[in-house]
C-alpha cells in the first residue's frame, strides 16, 4: 500500500538562479511532494468505512474553517500594507476604536462556524463511537488485542488461535475488537482503517473497524510505551474470505500453544521482530489478563 | 552514605553527553572565573542576586529562559537530526534509551523552563509599570519565586551529567512512570525539579494576581487597566487555580514511587487514568497561562504601532476572561481515544471548539485595530503580523483535533506535534519576541538593532513553516510522535526538510545573540532619551528608560485607558507645569537574600531526595525552614529614598510626563 514515493526531491540545479527563485522552487517542489505523499498512504488513503468517514469529516471541517481563515490571513496582510505609515492615501483615524456593527459580526462569524462544526462533532462522535458495532449484514469477527512490552498479541477467540505481531483478517467482514494491555499504555492504530484506541492495563476498550479490500496495512502503537516503542509495528493483512479460512486452518495445523506458561514468556520485554502463530489458546486468557489475574508481579525493566 | 549515588551515575561511556556537558562545564567555569577576576561578585550580589526590584527579577527570568531555550533547542536539533537519519534499517546515532530522555527533556524544558519564565518575566517587568505602581505586592516573594524556578532549572540540567532524565515523555504518564517500569532516577529528577519550580510559579502567580487586584495607580479601575494587565490577570488566576493540581498530582506519583502507595499503579486499586485526567486539568489551563500574556503583548504592540487605541477593548476583555474560564472545561480533549463514550467526547469536543470563538474575536480585533491606523513596520509589528497569519492556521488544526472522530486518526501523530508547535511557536514565542523587542528599551535604555531583529524574525518565521508543515503531512501519512526510527523510506525527504527548518530557527537563535551584542555596542546611537521610543500609550512609557528603582516619582493619576496617550494629548494645554513640584520620601523594599538561600537548600533537598541521600534531604529541609524563619523575623524590610534624592533624579532625567 505504499505507493508513489515522493522521492523526486533532488534539485536538478543546472544554473544558479537568484535566491528568491530558489526559494520559490524549493517551496513548490516541497509542497507538490507533500501532497503526492500524503494522499497515497496513511489516514488520507482509507480502506475501510470508519477511515473513510473520518476522512470526510477532516475535509469538511477544514473546508468550513478555510472559508474564514483564508480571508482573515488575506485581510491581515492587506490592512497592514494599506495602512502603512508611508501610504498617504490611507485615512488615519486615530480615535476609532469601536463599532457595534463590526463587533456583532466578529462575534457571529466564529460562533456560526463553531455551530456548524459542533454539529459535525456531535453526530460524528456518536456515529463513529469506537464501541458501536458497524451496521453490516455480515456477522462480525471477534478479535482480542493485547499490547505487550513491546509486541502485539492477537487472539481469535472463536477460532481458538492466536497470532503475534501479525493481524490477518477477512476483507469485507466487520472486525470487533476488545483490547487490553499487560503493563503500560499503548494505542492500537491502523491508520488506513481509521480510529485508534488506547490499550490500558486492567481495562478493556472496544473498537469496531472493517477493511474493504484485501491488502496489507501497517499498524502501530501510537502511545509511547518505552524503549521498544518504535518497533511496535505490525502488519494487518486483509485477505479474501477463503484465504482467511485457509490461514486459520494452516495456523491450526502449525501447532503452538498459548497458555499461562507461554504467555509468561511473552510478557518479558522484547522487541517486536518476527510474527508467530499459536494453534491453541487457553480458554478465557484475555479476560484473565484484562482483569489483572495474570500479573505475576511487574517485570522490572533494566535501566 | 550517598544513597544510590556512585561514580556509575556519570555516563563516562557516552561521548556525546560527556563532550556536551564538558563544554557547558568549561563555559560555566570561565564565566565564574571572569566574574571573580574582575571582582564583579559584590555587584552581582547587590544588584541582581539579592535584588527584589520587579524589573531586575523580570530581566533575570528572561535571561534564564533564553539560556534554557538554547538547551531545549539543542535537544530539538538532536531529535530532528536523529529522525533525518533513522529511516529504513538505519537506527540513527541515538539509541532509544538516550533518545527517550531527549524528547522528554525537550518538552519539559521548553514548557516549564523556557515558555513559563519568558511570560512570567515579561509580566514581572511590565505589570507594575503599566499599573503605575512602585513594585509588586510581595517583592521578597517575587524573588523567592524566581530563585525556586532557577533551582528547578539547575536540577534538570544536573540530570544531564549525574544520572539520567525521565524516559517517559514530558508528562510522565503512569504506569510507565511508576517504579515498576521506570526504576531509575530519571522520573525523580523530573518530579522534584518540577515540584520546586512549580512552587515558585505558584508564588509568582499569587503575587502578580494580588498586584493587579490590589495595587493600581490612583483612578485606574478595571475599565482603565491596560489590556496586557487584563491578560496577565487571567493568566495568573489560571496559575493560582491550576498549579496546585499539578503539585498534588506529582505528590501522589511521588508517594507511589517513594512510599509504595498505589494512586496510579496497575495493582491494588491504583488508577493510571486518574493521573491522565489530573495532569490535563493542569495541562490545558497551562497552555492558556502561556498564550494569554502573548495575546496581551500583541494587543499592546498592534495598538501602539498602528497609532490607535485597541479596537473593541470590551470584547477583548470579555474574550480573555471567557478563555480563562473555558480553559478549565476542556481537558478531556487530550484523550478522546481513551474510550470515554460518545456523549462525553462530543461535549468536551464542542466545549474545546467554543474557545475558538473568543480567540477568533481577538484576531478580528487586532485586524480592526490596524484598520484606519498608521502602521510603523518595526520589529514587534513583524512578529505580530507573523503571529496573526501563523496562529490562524494553528487554531484551525487545533479545532480539527477538537472533533473527536477526526482526533481518532490525528491523536499522538506528528500532525499533533505540528499543531502545538504551530500555536506555541507562532503564538507564545512570537509574542515573547515581540514583547522583548518592545520593552527592551524600557529595561536597558536603548533599542535593539532593527535590521538584525527583522533577520531574526524571518529565520523563525520561515524556519517554523519549513520545520512543521512537513510534520503535518507526515502525521497524515501515519507517522507517530516519539518514534526513534521508522521503516518508511519515503518519510525521509520530509524529515530532511524539517531538519532544514530547524537549522533555520537555529540561525535565528544565533542571530538573537548577535543582535544583542551589536545593540550593546551601538547603545549610544540607539539611546532612548525620552523614555518613550515608540510613541507608546500606556504608563510604562511615562517613566525614564530605564526607570528608577521606585518607578514613579509621583504616582500618575489615571482617567481612562491608554492613560499616557491621554496625558500626551493634554500636555501643554490646561496643565500648569509648575503645579506639582513637591517631592515625598519614597519607601522601596530592601535587598533580600532569602530567595537565593532558599533555592540553595531546595536544590540540596531535591538532589538528596532524587538519590535517596536521606541526611542530605534532612539538611536541605532544615536549612529551608531556618531561612524561612529568619525571613519571618526580619523587620528591616524597606529603605527610604529621601525626597531630595527623588527630586535630584527628576531634575537629571527631566520631569516625568503627565505629572509635570
Amino acid at each position: 500500500m505504499h505507493a508513489a514515493s515522493p522521492g523526486r526531491m533532488s534539485p536538478e540545479v543546472t544554473r544558479t538562479p537568484s535566491a528568491s527563485a530558489m526559494w520559490l522552487r524549493a517551496i513548490s517542489m516541497t509542497s507538490t511532494a507533500l501532497m503526492m505523499a500524503s494522499c497515497n498512504e496513511g489516514v488520507l488513503d482509507p480502506h475501510g468505512p470508519v477511515g473513510k468517514a473520518e476522512k470526510v469529516i477532516l475535509y469538511d471541517a477544514t473546508a468550513i474553517m478555510l472559508a474564514v481563515i483564508i480571508p482573515v490571513i488575506v485581510l491581515t496582510l492587506v490592512f497592514a500594507w494599506w495602512f502603512r505609515a508611508k501610504n498617504s492615501q490611507a485615512r488615519y483615524r486615530p480615535d476609532w476604536e469601536y463599532s457595534g456593527r463590526i463587533e456583532m459580526i466578529i462575534w457571529s462569524i466564529p460562533a456560526l462556524i463553531i455551530l456548524f462544526l459542533g454539529g459535525i462533532a456531535w453526530t460524528g462522535s456518536h456515529d463513529l463511537d469506537p464501541p458501536v458495532p458497524l451496521t453490516d449484514s455480515t456477522a462480525p469477527l471477534d478479535i482480542e488485542v493485547i499490547s505487550l512490552d513491546w509486541r502485539w498479541l492477537f487472539i481469535y477467540p472463536h477460532e481458538g488461535i492466536a497470532s503475534l505481531n501479525r493481524l490477518v483478517v477477512p476483507a469485507g467482514v466487520p472486525l470487533r475488537f476488545r483490547l487490553t494491555a499487560t503493563t503500560v499504555m499503548n494505542s492500537f492504530f491502523v491508520p488506513q482503517l481509521g480510529t485508534q484506541i488506547y490499550t490500558m492495563p486492567n481495562m478493556v476498550t472496544r473498537l469496531n473497524l472493517k477493511a474493504d479490500q484485501p491488502g496489507t496495512f501497517e499498524g502501530l502503537s501510537a502511545q509511547f510505551s518505552g524503549d521498544g516503542f518504535s518497533d511496535m509495528r505490525f502488519d494487518l493483512v486483509s485477505t479474501e474470505a477463503e484465504a482467511f479460512k485457509d490461514w486459520v486452518n494452516t495456523t491450526k495445523a502449525q501447532g503452538g500453544v498459548l497458555d499461562a506458561g507461554t504467555f509468561e514468556e511473552l510478557e518479558k520485554p522484547a522487541k517486536a521482530d518476527g510474527a508467530q502463530t499459536y494453534a491453541q489458546v487457553s480458554e478465557g486468557l484475555f479476560d484473565k489478563i484484562s482483569s489483572g489475574h495474570m500479573a505475576a508481579g511487574s517485570p522490572q525493566r533494566g535501566r | 552514605m550517598f544513597g544510590r549515588l556512585s561514580w556509575a551515575a556519570i555516563p563516562f561511556d557516552q561521548p556525546v553527553v560527556m563532550i556536551a556537558s564538558g563544554t557547558v562545564g568549561f563555559v560555566i567555569f570561565c564565566v565564574l572565573a571572569l566574574v571573580t577576576v574582575k571582582g564583579w561578585w559584590p555587584y552581582l550580589w547587590r544588584e541582581w542576586i539579592t535584588s527584589v526590584d520587579h524589573k531586575r527579577i523580570g530581566v533575570m527570568y528572561i535571561g534564564l529562559a533564553l539560556l534554557m531555550l538554547v538547551r531545549g533547542f539543542s535537544d530539538a536539533m538532536l531529535m530532528r537530526s536523529q529522525l533525518a537519519l533513522a529511516a529504513g534499517h538505519a537506527q540513527g546515532y541515538l539509541p532509544p534509551e538516550h533518545y527517550d530522555q531527549i524528547f522528554s527533556a525537550h518538552g519539559t524544558i521548553m514548557i516549564f523552563f523556557v515558555a513559563m519564565p519568558f511570560v512570567i518575566g515579561l509580566m514581572n517587568f511590565v505589570l507594575p509599570l503599566q499599573l503605575g505602581v512602585r513594585d509588586v505586592a510581595f517583592p521578597v516573594l517575587n524573588s523567592i519565586g524566581f530563585w525556586l524556578s532557577a533551582a528547578g532549572v539547575l536540577l534538570v540540567n544536573v540530570s544531564l551529567v549525574v544520572g539520567e532524565f525521565a524516559r517517559t515523555g514530558w508528562l510522565a504518564y503512569p504506569p510507565l512512570s511508576e517504579v515498576a517500569y521506570s526504576p531509575g532516577v530519571g522520573v525523580d529528577y523530573y518530579l522534584w525539579s518540577l515540584q520546586i519550580s512549580g512552587l515558585g510559579t505558584l508564588l509568582s502567580g499569587i503575587n502578580l494576581t494580588t498586584t493587579i487586584l490590589k495595587l493600581r495607580a490612583p483612578g485606574m479601575g478595571y475599565r482603565q487597566m491596560p489590556i496586557f494587565c487584563w491578560t496577565a490577570l487571567a493568566s495568573n488566576l489560571l496559575i493560582v487555580a491550576a498549579f496546585p493540581i499539578l503539585t498534588a498530582t506529582f505528590a501522589m506519583l511521588l508517594l507511589d514511587r517513594y512510599c509504595g502507595f498505589h494512586f496510579f499503579t496497575n495493582d491494588l486499586g491504583g488508577n493510571p487514568m486518574m493521573y491522565v485526567n489530573l495532569i490535563w486539568c493542569w495541562g490545558h489551563p497551562e497552555v492558556y497561562i502561556l498564550i494569554l500574556p502573548a495575546f496581551g503583548v500583541f494587543s499592546e504592540v498592534v495598538a501602539t504601532f498602528s497609532g490607535k487605541p485597541l479596537f473593541g477593548r470590551r470584547s477583548m476583555v470579555m474574550a480573555t476572561m471567557g478563555i480563562c474560564v473555558l480553559s478549565f472545561m476542556v481537558w478531556l480533549h487530550h484523550f478522546f481515544t481513551m474510550g470515554a463514550g460518545a456523549d462525553v467526547n462530543a461535549i468536551f469536543g464542542i466545549l474545546s471548539m467554543v474557545i475558538a470563538i473568543p480567540t477568533g474575536v481577538k484576531i478580528f480585533n487586532w485586524l480592526f485595530t490596524m484598520y484606519g491606523g498608521r502602521i510603523r513596520f518595526t520589529v514587534p509589528i513583524y512578529w505580530a503580523l507573523g503571529f496573526m497569519v501563523t496562529f490562524a492556521i494553528g487554531g484551525m488544526t487545533g479545532v480539527l483535533h477538537a472533533i473527536p472522530p477526526a482526533d481518532f486518526v490525528l491523536h499522538n501523530s506528528l500532525f499533533l506535534i505540528a499543531h502545538f508547535h504551530n500555536v506555541i511557536i507562532g503564538g507564545v514565542v512570537f509574542g515573547v519576541m515581540a514583547g522583548i523587542t518592545y520593552w527592551f528599551p524600557k529595561a536597558f535604555g536603548f533599542t535593539l538593532n532593527e535590521r538584525l531583529g527583522k533577520a531574526v524574525f524571518w529565520c523563525w518565521f520561515f524556519g517554523f513553516y519549513l520545520a512543521f508543515m512537513p510534520l503535518y503531512v507526515l502525521g497524515l501519512m501515519g507517522a507517530t510522535r516519539r518514534m526513534q526510527h521508522y521503516s518508511n523510506m519515503h518519510w525521509q525527504p520530509l524529515m530532511l526538510v524539517a531538519l532544514g527548518g530547524a537549522v533555520l530557527i537555529l540561525l535565528g537563535i544565533a542571530l538573537t545573540g548577535v543582535q544583542l551584542a551589536v545593540s550593546i555596542r551601538q547603545r549610544e546611537r540607539n539611546r532612548d532619551a525620552t523614555g518613550d521610543p515608540w510613541n507608546g500609550r500606556t504608563l510604562e512609557w511615562s517613566t525614564p528608560s530605564p526607570p528608577p528603582a521606585w518607578n514613579f516619582s509621583h504616582l500618575p493619576p489615571v482617567g481612562r485607558a491608554d492613560a499616557f496617550w491621554a496625558m500626551k494629548q493634554q500636555r501643554g494645554t490646561a496643565q500648569d507645569r509648575d503645579v506639582k513640584q513637591t517631592y515625598e520620601t519614597i519607601h522601596i523594599p530592601r535587598n533580600n537574600p532569602t530567595g537565593f538561600f532558599l533555592a540553595f537548600f531546595a536544590v540540596l533537598l531535591g538532589f538528596s531526595l532524587i538519590w535517596r541521600i536521606w541526611w542530605g534531604a534532612g539538611l536541605g529541609l532544615l536549612g529551608a525552614i531556618v531561612v524561612c524563619l529568619m525571613q519571618a523575623w526580619r523587620t528591616d524590610g524597606e529603605i527610604e529614598v529621601p525626597a531630595e534624592k527623588v527630586a535630584a533624579y527628576d531634575r537629571l532625567h527631566g520631569p516625568q510626563e503627565g505629572v509635570a
